[in-house]
């Protein structure tokens, strides 16, 4: 596989990508012990299950799936005298567009994501695990299976791990493109054979009706990496990286209008979006200028580049005040992502320079959120096709007056209204584009663009003609013909924000 | 329906995979017959129903869900191209019109249920326009069957299907 980044930026603290683009790294299990593997889990053996599940409450880790819920917590959830059997998932499913860096772990350093998991497993006392892994990663199943099966002929997984007493099996299962499995309860379902419906909270709270009705702890690949080192530093020494309440490294994953996309292990919040985007990535393309960015997969509330934020912060003494920043001063914390009005979600950053139409992005997006919607709850199936119907006709120049009013009454009736987070997450985008990039969106709220085919060469945009700006059907009819991209592609015009 | 020896043992083997429930193997059951079949016929998923001990609304509501799982055979070579934000920003649109171009297949619509890929006349390739692929830092990108491309611009797609012919 082609790698985004050989070397690691100066600013990067890699734990989790240590062997990710290392030179001479192999998947083997070999290089992985060469290399002090499965020492941790040694180490994990000889202590009480409690014991780790300490460690890790005390580091303070939090998931890295987009929630941000303390792994320690969930895992104290567990009753480990459970009646039940209790099961263990790594939730690899991946699919929160602008995320790619569990593909990554799999594809560069499976025995890590193996380690992680029987500690995990030993400390929540789980003797069967699976690894839901996307369909779409088919040579990352495969790596997978390879991987599982060297630790168990060298004695790390399956009967009486390494003479310890405690038994444990790992397989793993192949999800097949629905983005609704990557929801903890839907996963389970699917797990289970059937529709990825997600499950109603309470009662079906995995820790106590999970999997097969019992309990059950649904981790992310990163998260579950991240509890080898724990045990390898202590739980108190690891709290020390990154900020109180923000503890770790963090992977974030960079894509969009920079000149180097990719991904950056970085301590939390030790770097700000700007140090991000024109350190560690280089800048903006072709010189342009920064629009807005979604800064947790794009689920993430939009932000907008221009517009100023309000943090609370410790001054010197110790007293919290509040503090106006920009955008490019904003600390890639959960925290404070979330003080800003968006999130750190799965740490997928997508940037968006000022060629782009804002309402040709929602567009994009709302395409995304209505082909994923799994249609149980009917404020998000009728909402989210809804959504994308409305800039669908918006973007082809079919817009009305009323469409950025309906778009947010739409929204602000799926959000919080569905049986799992699907509602929030295609609610969000709608509700902060509209409100972020009001103009845009008027403008397009117009049948201002005589509809128009063009047959040759036009970008179908869902099936339909997206329709050509006016400027370049005048340059079609005198003869240039320039071929209309998708209307995504339209970077290159600086007149493309206004139609 | 034949399904050779080896395959079934496979099939078997994965199902012990599911100690508490047999229902749980319907998935990578279905992934095993598509990639030795291409497709899912209503006589593949009677057949996993009956393996299973399932209804068969049991496998057919999974095949109907899951965009993976075909109903209608694809080509030889099944292409799948990104559509979502990142790759659309970089160019998987026009990616799309250009594989389509240049081999020959009408371009999918993106309808997003049923089947929206599109064969060949050849039946040599299948296109299909599917959501994030999980590799939005190289795109835009697709995949060939189970082979990952990233960066893909006219060139490399070219030289792309020259690989497959
Ligand atoms: S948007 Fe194409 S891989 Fe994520």
């Amino acid at each position: 596989m082609v790698s985004l980044i050989k070397q690691p930026h100066p600013r990067e603290k890699r734990m989790i990508f240590k062997n990710v683009d290392r030179p001479g790294w192999k998947t083997d299990i070999d290089t992985y012990l060469g290399d002090g593997g499965y020492e941790q889990l040694k180490k994990a053996l000889t202590m009480s299950q409690p014991d780790v599940v300490n460690e890790v409450k005390a580091s303070g880790l939090r998931g890295r799936g987009g929630a941000g819920f303390p792994c320690g917590v969930k895992w104290g959830f567990i009753k480990q005298d459970s009646p039940k059997p209790i099961y263990l998932i790594c939730n690899a499913d991946e699919s929160e567009p602008g995320t790619f860096k569990d593909r990554y772990i799999i594809h560069q350093d499976p025995h890590q994501l193996v380690e992680g998991m029987v500690i995990s497993c030993y400390a929540v006392n789980a003797r069967l695990a699976y690894i839901y892994i996307r369909g779409e990663y088919p040579e990352g199943a495969k790596i997978l299976e390879t991987a599982l099966a060297e630790a168990r002929e060298r004695g790390f997984l399956g009967k009486n791990i390494q003479g310890s007493g405690f038994d444990c099996e790992i397989y793993v299962h192949r999800g097949a493109g629905a983005y609704i499995c990557g929801e903890e309860t839907g996963l389970i379902e699917s797990l289970e054979g059937k529709r990825p419906y997600p499950r109603i909270k309470p009662p079906y709270f995995p820790a106590v009706l999970g999997l097969y009705q019992c309990p059950t702890i649904v981790n992310n690949v990163e998260t579950l990496c991240h509890v080898k080192h724990i045990i390898a530093m202590g739980g108190a020494e690891y709290a020390k990286i990154g900020r109180p309440n923000n503890t770790g490294t963090r992977i974030l994953c960079v894509s969009g209008d920079v000149q180097k996309p990719g991904y950056f292990e970085v301590e939390v919040g030790s770097v700000t979006m700007g140090e991000l985007i024109n350190d560690m990535c280089g800048g903006m393309k072709d010189g342009r200028k920064l629009k807005a960015i979604i800064p947790g997969g794009s689920s993430a509330k939009v932000l907008r580049a221009d517009e100023r934020y309000k943090i609370k912060e410790k001054n010197a003494e110790g007293v919290t005040v509040d503090k106006e920043i920009g955008i490019e001063d904003i600390p890639m914390d959960f925290d404070t992502l979330a003080a800003v009005g968006s999130m750190a979600g799965s740490g997928g950053v997508i940037v968006m320079d000022d060629s782009r139409n804002m309402v040709e992005t929602l567009a994009n997006i709302n395409e995304f959120y209505a082909h994923e919607s799994c249609g149980q709850c009917t404020p998000c199936r009728e909402g989210s096709l809804w959504m994308q119907k409305i800039t669908r006709r918006m973007v082809s120049g079919e817009g009305a007056k009323q469409d950025p009013a309906v778009l947010k009454s739409v929204a602000d009736n799926i959000a919080g209204k569905t049986i799992c987070a699907f509602g929030e997450a295609c609610a969000w985008p709608t509700q902060s584009f509209v409100a972020k990039f009001k103009e845009e969106f008027d403008a397009k709220a117009q049948r201002n663009v005589t509809p128009r085919e063009v047959s040759d060469g036009v970008a179908l945009q869902a099936g339909r003609p997206v329709l050509v700006h006016d400027h370049e059907v005048a340059a079609a009819s005198a003869g240039g013909v320039p071929k209309p991209d998708a209307p995504w592609e339209v970077s290159n015009d600086s007149k493309s924000g206004e139609v | 329906m034949d399904i050779p020896a080896e395959l079934e043992q496979k099939i078997d083997e994965t199902i012990t995979h599911y100690p508490v429930s047999k229902r749980s193997a319907v998935l990578p059951l279905l992934h095993l017959l598509q990639e030795h079949l291409g497709y899912i016929s209503s006589e593949t998923a009677d057949w996993v129903a009956k393996k299973l001990d399932l209804q068969p609304i049991n496998v057919l509501e999974i095949v109907t869900f899951y965009p993976m799982f075909r109903a209608a055979p694809p080509g030889r070579h099944h292409i799948r191209v990104c559509r979502t934000l990142s790759c659309a920003m970089a160019g998987s649109y026009k990616l799309l019109n250009d594989l389509c171009e240049m081999a020959h297949i009408e371009r999918p619509q993106h309808a997003g249920h049923g089947t929206p890929f599109t064969v060949g006349e050849d039946g040599k390739f299948s296109i299909e326009f599917v959501e994030c692929l999980a590799s939005c830092g190289t795109a835009p990108v697709c995949m060939v069957n189970d082979d990952f491309y990233e960066g893909v611009n006219k060139e490399a797609a070219a030289e792309i299907l020259q690989k497959y012919q």
